[in-house]
């Protein structure tokens, strides 16, 4: 069985054999894993499989099996969001999007390795130890949804769910080497998803290639009414899989290739877009000035939401107890002693940002900055079809490199957060390498425009071979 | 004549009430009818706060606010959004609480009470819409407490925090307006204030124009009179001994009647209120209209129209009013064609007095039947038909039973556990107005026929009293009361 297959190649294996068999290979996989991709391997993924080859099942993705980020809930499955907090807590129900994938027959092998409560660039937030980039295992392979792309990339799952809050999918689908797409705020319920940011977040598919992230998304994007700020939308995303681009106008901001820039990562994505005018593509430099305070605007506005979203955590439901003489200090001490550092300065800053005397300065601010970026994309977009950029600006780094220095981790997500303020869409495809690591090229599209955004991805990739190499550390 | 309000009171109202008519809580399907439920049992993940849970609105919760807040003749927001009030507390599972903030449902309003000098408006700021916490159980008494439970089955109720300007001056006057805001409630069958936690209210209170003090969290109206009492009165000491009132919240003590210093200005929390994220803002302007076509009749204009309509008094029409319930059985009886002044008397003046007397609370009605709780124990109930107090109020009226019989037919349902007609009690009982004649008449030939036992009660021998009762007893064969017939005879001899 070859290792890396594609959805489609995973189904005709099925065929050929069984889904128990398919399964079963992938968990042999993971189980000679050097890369600490997987926080909990499901030991019901050969039960489900063995299930679907017994009863059959006309799903669309009926015996294949995938990789869930940790934050998602499956019922029966641990939840850690890479947390010490949530230590014992199992879920009693399931993600929106994981009753999608269930229905369609998808096989869930386990849950994947992310910094804690989807804080941080690297997993090296995590409770249970930074993942592996397989391309380079003394590397990181990016965040918050590392493991996701890491056993993508590494072969160990044909596909995975990860989540999007800043950049949590598409800057480790960039370090991976793998595609990676931020879905329209609303274009996915986050019912389930344990929220970090809730106004910015989304869940999000990352695959070896374009037309899987379609498959994924036609599973499990649509309306649901457990989640009020999920849209209705009829787009059918594997129909946008056309390799086609004629007449497409591309923006490039040139804000996004900003100071600090890797000279690699300018030269592959400006070759990109070279490769797009070829196909008869034409662009344009696009100017959003108000991008610069834009990473500033996320982490205030992000680590505000997270403030209050994990104010839930104090020991006295689920997860994590410790012991206090009254209530208030069982709730310090759960706290002090789940949270990790990262997850800590960003409940006290959020807490800050929130407080009586600061609210305007920072958090109010943070909000009308919001609305300037919005429209910063607006007008860009207003011109052109799309917009086209690094997924980061740099490589992946090395594990430890970076940790120490919060402030310089967070700008690992300055081409990404904005995408993420203004509510749009984006997606990342593999368009090049430096030094044996891959670079990711950033295509950006309008509010539930991600048929553009997916056809676009397409043409690159049905043009360009980026997409079938194969990190050598794990083959 | 105005009053003069001299200790300069000014009292101000926030109340919270359940919206515990509707079917299902705030955000989630859970049902919200657990107050007999065992703990815990009326949860889901959503009202448990369990991580990736997501809020969705109930909308009948919008409705519902909209309707009192036009009810209050307030302004309704045409946009409206939630915020999240954070703090820590075991009874708040998600560490916020989702309310509204800057944009409430309801501004403006306005509720008209009897105060002091005649009708008294009182100022309604604002109604928003929020959810209830869960409720702490101590294990034994507050104070030598081993432990503490937690109840969720109240977690995510919608509530209604209303908040009144300070327009109030006295403590009779609040205890008015919460009456009469219970009542209107109550008209929208939105809330069924007979339900434990069904209403609290923190009180703001200040004399001599001064600065106020906050009195949190007392769950009836007495209590509230009872805080404001007590509050009053310690305010105007503090400055009669040249003191200072500090701004400052307090607890009333129930049992003790007092209350007691919880924290003051300086130690105010900060709820670090934001939008709430996962719920979008709210354009409403288009639900009002059709709302407004479901608005009731509302006590005030229900009682002018039973003035008008049934020439009944003002008195009675208020009484017959301050409670929907009570208003349609009484409507029930008219339209079965009896004297309405007679049914007012009887309803309003008897019945409800007995029901008063004994602690019963009316709980329901359906038509046909009116029930009724005991305040301390829901486990005591009881019922009264539209068809007997029809029955009761026409006998009374054709003059075949007395007053006092009448009004022993209504104690003998209240008190009785088998169902019956008032023609079974009087019967059973004899208290046909003939019997009353019959009474009469016995005691009559006792005096005539027991000269001497007359002389020696007149003659100051008591004893010779209960002779002649006795002999009355014999003659109407044990049917006449005792009481009635020793009355009628001292009445008989005193003439």
């Amino acid at each position: 069985m070859a290792k890396w297959m594609s959805v489609a190649q995973v189904k005709e294996k099925i065929k050929e054999s069984s889904a128990e068999e398919v399964t079963a290979r992938y968990l042999e996989l993971i189980g000679k894993s050097k890369i600490n991709g997987y926080v909990t391997v499901s030991d019901k993924a050969l039960e489900q499989a063995k299930k679907i080859d017994a009863e059959g099942h006309d799903g669309p993705l009926a015996g294949v099996p995938i990789a869930i980020k940790d934050n998602i809930s499956v019922a029966g499955l641990p939840n850690s969001c890479g947390s010490k907090i949530l230590e014992g807590y199992i879920p009693p129900f399931n993600a929106h999007v994981i009753e999608k994938l269930l229905a369609a027959g998808a096989v869930i092998l386990g849950k994947t390795n992310m910094d804690e409560f989807a804080m941080g660039s690297s997993t090296e937030t995590s409770h249970f130890g930074p993942s592996a980039n397989p391309w380079d295992l003394e590397r990181i392979p990016g965040g918050s949804s590392g493991g996701s792309a890491a056993v993508v990339a590494a072969g160990e799952a044909p596909f995975a769910l990860g989540s999007d809050t800043g950049g949590s999918v598409r800057c480790p689908a960039a370090f991976c080497g793998v595609v990676g797409l931020k879905p329209t705020h609303g274009a996915v319920s986050r019912y389930g998803v344990v929220a970090y940011a809730n106004s910015l977040e989304q869940v999000g598919p990352l695959a070896n290639n374009v037309e899987d992230i379609a498959v994924l998304m036609d599973v499990i994007a649509g309306y649901d009414r457990r989640d009020s700020t999920s849209i209705e939308s009829k787009t059918e995303y594997q129909k946008a899989l056309v390799d086609d681009i004629k007449d497409l106008k591309i923006g490039v901001p040139k804000e996004f290739f900003g100071e600090g820039i890797h000279p690699d990562v300018e030269k592959a994505v400006w070759d990109a877009i070279h490769k797009y005018e070829s196909l008869g593509a034409s662009w344009e430099e696009v100017s959003m000035p108000n991008i610069k305070y834009a990473l500033a605007s996320y982490y205030i506005i992000a680590m505000s939401e997270a403030a209050s979203n994990l104010a839930r955590f104090d020991g006295t439901r689920h997860g994590l107890r410790a012991n206090g003489e009254n209530w208030h200090a069982m709730v310090s001490k759960t706290r002090a002693e789940g949270f990790g550092t990262e997850t800590k300065r960003r409940i006290l800053l959020g807490t800050y940002a929130l407080s009586a005397g600061y609210h305007d300065k920072y958090y109010l601010k943070a909000l009308k900055v919001r609305t300037l970026v919005k429209q910063d994309f607006d007008k860009a977009l207003s011109k052109v079809n799309l917009l086209m950029a690094p997924t980061t600006p740099n490589p992946a780094f090395k594990i430890g490199e970076k940790i120490e220095d919060p402030l310089t981790l967070y700008l690992s997500d300055v081409n990404t957060c904005p995408i993420n303020l203004a509510g749009l869409s984006s997606i990342s495809v593999p368009c090049g390498f430096t030094d044996g690591l891959p670079i990711g090229l950033q295509i950006i599209g309008k509010p539930f425009d991600e048929p553009s955004v997916l056809r676009a991805a397409y043409t690159f990739e049905q043009n360009t071979d980026y997409h079938t190499k194969r990190p050598p550390e794990v083959a | 004549m105005a009053y003069e309000n001299p200790d300069g009171v000014k009292i101000g109202l926030e109340i919270h009430i359940q919206l515990n008519k509707l079917k299902t809580k705030m955000f989630c399907g859970c049902s919200t009818d657990y107050h007999n439920a065992a703990p815990n049992t009326h949860t889901c993940p959503i009202c448990l706060g369990l991580p990736g849970t997501l809020p969705v609105l109930n909308k009948k919760v919008v409705e519902a606010a909209i309707k009192v807040g036009l009810a209050l003749e307030g302004e309704i927001a045409e946009e409206t959004q939630f915020h999240r009030k954070n703090y820590f507390y075991p009874d708040l599972p998600k560490g916020f609480q989702i309310t509204q903030y800057d944009y409430p449902i309801v501004s403006n309003g306005k509720v008209v009470i009897e105060g002091e000098d005649g009708e008294h408006v009182v100022g309604i700021t604002r109604a928003h819409m929020e959810e209830d916490p869960g409720k702490l159980v101590h294990i034994g008494s507050i104070e030598k407490s081993k432990g503490v439970l937690i109840d969720y089955n109240r977690s995510g109720m919608p509530l209604i925090e209303t908040v009144t300007e300070p327009d109030m001056r006295s403590p009779k006057e609040a205890r008015r307006f919460l009456d009469k805001f219970r009542n209107i409630l109550e008209y929208l069958d939105v809330f069924d204030g007979n339900l434990e936690g069904a209403m609290r209210v923190d009180a703001n209170v200040s004399v001599h124009w001064g600065t106020r003090v906050e009195v949190k969290n007392i769950s009836s109206h007495k209590g509230v009179e009872r805080a404001l009492l007590y509050e009053i009165m310690r305010q105007k000491n503090v400055i009669r001994r040249g003191g200072k009132i500090v701004q400052e919240t307090r607890h009333f003590d129930e049992g003790r009647g007092v209350t007691i210093s919880m924290r003051t200005k300086e130690e105010a929390e900060d709820y670090r209120y934001f939008r709430e994220p996962d719920l979008m803002p709210m354009r409403v302007r288009d639900w009002i209209p059709k709302i407004k076509e479901t608005l009731p009749e509302l006590p005030d204009a229900k009682r002018a129209r039973f003035i008008e309509q049934y020439g009944i008094t003002d008195m009675h029409a208020r009484s017959l009013t301050s409670k929907i319930m009570l208003a349609d059985f009484y409507e029930a009886v008219c339209a079965k064609g009896v004297d309405p002044k007679v049914a007012a008397t009887w309803t309003a003046d008897v019945f409800l007095g007995e029901l008063n007397y004994r602690d019963l609370l009316i709980s329901s009605y359906d038509g046909g039947t009116i029930g009724f709780i005991h305040a301390k124990d829901p486990e005591v109930k009881n019922s009264f038909k539209v068809l007997g107090m029809t029955e009761l109020v026409n006998l009374f009226s054709e003059g075949k039973v007395s007053d006092r019989a009448a009004v022993e037919v209504i104690r003998t349902i209240l008190d009785g556990t088998e169902e019956k007609t008032p023609s079974q009690i009087i019967k059973e009982k004899g208290l046909f107005k003939a019997e009353d004649d019959l009474v009469t008449k016995a005691v009559a030939e006792a005096i005539a026929e027991n000269a001497a036992a007359v002389q020696d009660y007149l003659g100051g021998t008591e004893k010779s009293l209960n002779f002649l009762v006795g002999q009355v007893m014999k003659k109407t064969k044990g049917t006449a009361d005792a009481k009635t017939a020793r009355e009628l005879i001292v009445k008989e001899l005193k003439e």
